[in-house]
């Protein structure tokens, strides 16, 4: 149900992949490539995260980025909301006035009342915890929810 | 960071850095210093309700449990919780209650070390599962059973203002 832009999508690659392991470094190249995209689009989502405190770029041979946030204090929902807005409600755009509008307003509300709770509740080291537990070919396939729009 | 001075669920006695930590079954001398901590917790006095609850829970060491963290003679936190069977059309699985931390103590590893031992409870009696439910507002206490790995679960919670009658 829920879409994630590809910046924010983007950036919890990056802010995951380099939180694994907060002494390496990685340029923008070499996440794109792990995860098959723009290097471009992804670099300019780097600067942003740099800009929010979560990375910093190292220069020099061998230099790239890592990740320097607080991985236990930093939610998901810090990362999101750094490229899109949470709680703004999909009942947005609903025609309030109408009965069936008002009804499909309390649904919408709910589901986006849980999805912003879980964002929230779910710090880049819980993350982090889940990835070390599931390794690629044991993952789930995808349900669609951190889809990119 | 464990060492298991007590093999019986229930009982431990871990190290978080220079601290050792007792875990243990709340016996009744126990409730003051419970009720004071709730205080600080939640800002409300409940003596009443802590007395209830260790009259069905301090007693009843199969299923119930009600475990306290101290270090030397000083409560850190105390978590408490059962196994319920059928409830819901589930199988038998372990529900913690609450969990309830020193403020100045919380992410230092006390509530994990409580978590940790219930779930030796729980599945000394004969579970594999443990849920809990937390209000949606109640962000600390859900990022804390998130990094203890628990998901959403297949329930969700459903409720209404009923309406007057007449």
């Amino acid at each position: 149900m829920m879409s994630l832009q590809k910046a924010t999508l983007f950036a919890l690659y990056a802010v995951l992949e380099l939180a694994e392991d907060s002494e390496r470094q990685l340029s923008a190249s070499e996440i794109a490539e792990r995860y098959n995209i723009s290097t471009n689009h992804l670099a300019k989502v780097l600067r942003d995260l740099g800009r929010a405190g979560l990375v910093e770029s190292v220069r020099g041979a061998g230099g790239g980025y890592r990740f320097c946030g607080n991985a236990k204090r930093t939610t998901l929902l810090d990362v999101v909301e750094l490229f899109e807005e949470v709680g703004a409600g999909p009942s947005n755009g609903i025609v309030q006035e109408t009965n069936a509008g008002v009804a499909l307003s309390l649904v919408m509300d709910e589901i986006e009342a849980i999805t912003y709770a879980t964002l929230q509740s779910i710090s880049i080291e819980t993350m982090l915890k889940l990835m070390r537990r599931r390794k690629p070919m044991e993952r789930k396939i995808s349900t669609g929810l951190f889809r990119a729009v | 960071m464990v060492d298991a001075a007590h093999n019986k669920p229930g009982y431990n006695r871990v190290y978080i850095d220079d601290h050792e930590i007792s875990i243990r079954p709340a016996v009744k001398a126990d409730l003051p210093d419970v009720v004071d901590l709730d205080e600080r917790t939640t800002g409300l006095r409940k003596p009443e309700y802590w007395d209830d609850l260790f009259v069905r829970y301090g007693n009843r060491k199969d299923s119930r449990f009600f475990l306290v963290a101290e270090e030397g003679e000083t409560l850190l936190g105390c978590i408490f919780g059962e196994v319920r069977s059928w409830e819901f059309n589930s199988v038998p699985c372990g529900w913690v209650g609450t969990v309830s931390v020193e403020p100045d103590l919380r992410m230092g590893g006390i509530g994990t070390i409580l978590y940790d031992e219930i779930c030796r409870c729980f599945r000394h009696a004969g579970v594999q599962k443990v849920r809990t439910m937390i209000p949606r507002d109640a962000t600390d206490l859900m990022s804390f059973f998130r990094a203890q790995g628990m998901m959403a679960g297949p329930f969700i919670q459903l409720e209404t203002d009923m309406e007057e009658e007449g």
